[in-house]
């Protein structure tokens, strides 16, 4: 292993500049002429727009234009990029997601008016002239009063508040399991709504080049082409190779820069409506209301046992927010990123699940880091827990009992699935090991003497990352295909330049592909560039979500490099008067081995664009290559994670005492950035289960709408983590590599609430939702000791 | 209606016309193009914005820039000195103690106040001493080692 190839923690190319405070994110632009557009949103979740007068805000200083849904008539509504068809075979509810409002307000934050202005505060100022006239209307926001009879329609056209009525895997032969079980295990839980909060608002800068008729759009986004392709073909109309969209550096996504937002179309048409470039950046209160949500389901799962504690059926049925319309993603994210999840680690013969996504009047809800994926960990590791309790049997005694073995690779699911490789007893063994599992009870012992109670909790969790194979979305829905593209450009003097698809925004592609390319190539890791974020510079690519970067986008550039090393090969075969066959390349130099006959990597580069001595009948010029890579499978990250709460008794305060994590990523590229990975996700994860809560009242108003309610993890709530790998390589893909991105997010809730459970096991609770709050844990104390 | 404000940024005097609203961190990203200062919340919540104000860290999204007038500002972009990072930048880097790094400027200006008053905080002190900065990234474990390993090479120096 070289200090900068696969494998080595090289230290990150991207932060010199960050350090520095040298980034450059959208909102660090300002273009020449720019106006500021500010987005007047309903105060309402439910309403009628009767009328919208404008007229005091066009005279207010320094407004440039005032646009409501009149002006916006030749504009599209924001499409959908995912199609779920119901168990009876029919198509989804889809209605239309107009940019700004049409005739009605669908929830708090829903956009209604925008006013540009020279300044933002002149923007803003005269937006609050503006006087729209609403007719209030009750609000749809419990999911389970929304789908009964005669509730209030969130879509007057679509009649009810069901999307679709999804359902995965063999019924009968569940329900016939179920009725032969030695035991049944059933747990009602909820999966906590969540908000994102990437500490960089989103913001959109729309330009428009009217000599060339040329768009430009300057936006926050892990995907620029799927922007480009939504919003060009389906919003505005207009053509790819007149619409640039720039995605530059990005302060964290978490799926919430994925979607395509009206923000970027308003910017982009209305800097076409005054030939001037228009700027919008999100304050946190707008994000709240605007970013699209994560989580939000309410979910009964069972668990079919026989005597000695083995998984005979598995069945699930969930409720699942679409919010107000659906955003980008959300159809595919509580079905095909969820159902085909629930076997988890385990040999469970047959599963049903069954998901209701469901309208109301809430903010949209789509993919946050894991999405699906943690909804279906928690549930499993949830149930699984229960079940071990209810048949007296050890956290991991029951899930080695019904591991999935090494030796049954490749694993067909019951849920669609076919997994490629994994050992989950490995990992499970190492985590328990590192958490010193068997001393958990003098741990338990001496928090007692303190007055605490003290509780471990186990999730053993699997992913599928990578996503996906083309043909296989495609006939489950997806309105795209979901391959990556990269370009390897090799410069004439041995430089390399890789534009890929992937979009960094936090992850390090700058740094860890490069290490792929150092070791591919044999050449200096300081001779590499990571290009990415510009539909201009880069071949049209799919984007980052879904842990997919390194295992498609890595894949890509490998399979361009494969392209360069064989025209390489070509062309010193030339050079040193050889057959093609002759030549190995290793080390930066293409050698016939067995002589000292050698070119270097960059006297090749120098020959292909300086071709004096080339075979320039059978080989063009230049040295660059482009791969589109399609991946044949997801690949299947899977750990255990054991997690240690103390709770207080008198407050309900959870402390994690100690958090131990082991993962099977595969090949791993560079382990400190894997490491941080993990570090972030738990910390969402453990935020998810002890600390966030998106909460609406029974009117639709968002309570959690700022800092000051919404509980953000702080560095105080968390311990420092113990993370530690397994391997087992990815089997599809060249790197053997699988994804890192996710899986803290997705093992550490069922973790810690598992834990605390364990804990609250001692004072008589047996379920609690997420999150746990010291005021919720303290009142399930109460509950407990009053029954 | 505007106000003159003159101040000391990052040791040059700069002086500008502006509307008395303006927020010093929208005085320094916009009039004085220093975007290494970054805006997360409305709240001053998230320490995005966190600079020095007269030696003392300061979330500028929650001072006037007439407040400002008269002081001595020093923001993100003060700390390297001809290319040469400045210990706590080299320790962040070292650690890991960043990833999308929009939070890290505010988290860096954070840690050198903490610095000046604790050269050898603990953990729990570092903990303690981020409450008012967010990060979504790192799960603050390494932004915590970042801050002990600076601190320790600061003292070196």
């Amino acid at each position: 292993m070289s200090d900068t190839g696969i494998g080595a923690s090289v230290r990150r190319k991207e932060d010199l500049r960050f350090v520095q405070g040298a980034g450059k994110y959208t909102d660090d632009m300002n273009l020449v002429d720019q106006v500021h557009a500010y987005i007047l949103r309903s105060p309402h979740a439910h309403a009628a727009v009767r009328s919208i007068d404008t007229s005091a805000a066009r005279a207010g200083e320094g407004v440039v234009a005032v646009f409501t849904s009149e002006d916006m008539a030749e504009v599209g509504g924001i499409p959908c990029g995912w199609q779920v068809h119901s168990k009876d075979g029919s198509a989804m509810a889809e209605p239309k997601h107009p940019v700004l409002a049409e005739g009605k307000v669908r929830h708090v934050g829903d956009p209604v008016a925008v006013v540009l202005a020279e300044s933002r505060t002149q923007a803003r100022d005269a937006a609050e002239s503006i006087f729209v006239d609403y007719d209030v209307l009750d609000a749809v926001v419990d999911m389970q009063a929304a789908v009964t009879d005669g509730a209030t329609s969130v879509h007057d056209d679509v009649g009810t508040n069901v999307c679709y009525d999804w359902g995965l895997g063999d019924k009968d032969a569940v329900d016939e399991a179920f009725s032969n079980a030695h035991h049944v295990s059933r747990l009602d839980l909820v999966n906590n709504r969540l908000i994102p909060n990437a500490i960089e608002p989103r913001c959109a800068i729309g330009d428009y080049d009217q000599a060339t008729g040329q768009f430009t759009l300057h936006t926050t986004s892990q995907n620029p082409h799927v922007i480009r392709l939504l919003m060009g073909a389906f919003v505005l109309g207009l053509p790819e190779h007149k619409l640039r969209i720039h995605a530059p550096d990005v302060g964290g996504g978490f799926g919430s820069k994925i979607f395509h937002y009206a923000e970027e179309i308003i910017v982009t048409w209305a800097a076409g409506q005054i030939n001037r470039p228009v700027k919008w950046t999100a304050d946190r209160s707008e994000s709240f209301q605007s970013d699209a949500h994560g989580r939000d389901h309410v979910t009964t799962v069972e668990l079919a046992m026989d005597a000695d504690g083995k998984f005979l059926a598995l069945r699930a049925s969930t409720l699942a927010n679409m919010g107000a319309y659906l955003s980008t993603f959300a159809p595919c994210v509580p079905t095909y990123l969820h159902g085909t999840l629930l076997a988890g680690q385990y040999s469970t013969p047959v599963i049903y699940c069954e998901v209701k996504a469901v309208f109301t009047n809430t903010v949209p809800v789509d993919a946050y880091r894991g999405a699906g994926r943690p909804e279906a960990t928690y549930l499993l590791e949830r149930i699984v827990q229960v079940a071990a309790d209810d048949m007296g049997m050890d956290a991991t005694d029951i899930r080695r009992r019904n591991f999935i073995q090494p030796s049954e690779f490749p694993y067909q699911t019951p849920v669609a699935l076919i997994y490629d490789t994994g050992n989950y007893e490995a990992s499970l063994d190492k985590a328990l090991e590192n958490s010193d599992y068997a001393g958990f009870g003098n741990r338990k012992a001496a928090s007692k003497e303190a007055g605490k109670l003290r509780g471990i909790g186990i999730s053993s969790y699997i992913e599928a990352c990578g996503i996906a194979p083309s043909n296989v979305v495609g006939s489950l829905g997806a309105r795209a295909g979901l391959y990556e593209a990269a370009t390897v450009r090799v410069n004439p003097t041995g430089s390399v330049s890789v534009m890929t698809g992937s979009h960094s925004h936090g992850q390090g592609h700058e740094t860890t592909f490069a290490q792929v390319v150092s070791e591919k190539l044999g050449i200096d890791f300081d001779s590499i560039d990571i290009v990415h974020g510009d539909t201009d510079r880069v071949p049209f690519g799919m984007g980052t979500y879904g842990s997919r970067s390194i295992a498609v986008g890595g894949t890509a550039i490998v399979n361009a490099i494969d392209k360069v090393v064989a025209k390489g090969k070509k062309i010193a075969a030339h050079l040193l008067e050889t057959s093609e066959s002759d030549i190995e390349f290793e080390n930066g130099q293409f050698v016939v081995p067995g002589t000292d006959k050698a070119k270097a990597f960059g006297e090749i580069a120098l020959a292909a664009y300086v071709p004096h001595h080339y075979p320039l009948e059978e080989l063009e010029p230049g040295l660059e290559e482009t791969a589109f890579y399609d991946p044949k499978n997801f690949t299947f990250p899977a750990g255990t994670y054991v997690c240690e709460v103390e709770v207080d008794p008198d407050t309900g305060t959870v402390e994690i005492a100690s958090f131990h994590a082991t993962d099977d990523f595969g090949v791993v590229i560079n382990p400190m950035i894997v490491e941080g990975q993990v570090h972030g996700g738990l910390v969402q994860g453990i935020g998810q289960a002890l600390l966030e809560g998106c909460n609406y009242d029974d009117t639709g108003q968002l309570l959690s709408g700022s800092y000051m309610d919404y509980t953000m993890p702080r560095a105080t709530d968390v311990p420092s983590f113990s993370v530690d790998t397994t391997v087992t390589e990815c089997t599809h893909n060249p790197l053997g590599v699988k994804g890192c991105g996710e899986a803290g997010a997705i093992g550490a809730p069922p973790a810690v609430i598992n834990a605390v459970l364990n804990a609250l096991s001692e004072v008589g609770v047996t379920n609690l939702d997420m999150p746990a709050t010291p005021h919720r844990v303290w009142q399930a104390i109460r509950d407990a000791q009053a029954s | 209606m505007s106000v003159t404000v003159s101040m000391i940024v990052n040791g040059k005097s700069v002086s500008a016309e502006v509307d008395p609203r303006t927020l010093l961190v929208d005085f320094l990203r916009v009039d004085q193009r220093l975007t290494g200062t970054h805006v997360g919340c409305d709240t001053s919540q998230c320490g995005a914005c966190v600079v020095h104000v007269n030696g003392k860290s300061v979330k500028s999204c929650t001072m006037l820039a007439a407040q400002a007038d008269g002081a001595e500002v020093a923001t993100i972009e003060s700390l390297a000195i001809d290319g040469q990072l400045h210990p706590m930048q080299e320790a962040f880097r070292q650690n890991h103690g960043l990833q999308c790094g929009f939070c890290t400027p505010g988290m860096i200006m954070s840690a050198l106040d903490l610095v000046n008053v604790n050269s050898n905080p603990s953990e729990r002190e570092i903990r303690e001493w981020l409450e008012g900065n967010l990060c979504r990234c790192t799960g603050y474990h390494n932004i915590v080692k970042s801050i002990q390993a600076g601190a320790e090479a600061m003292s070196e120096v």
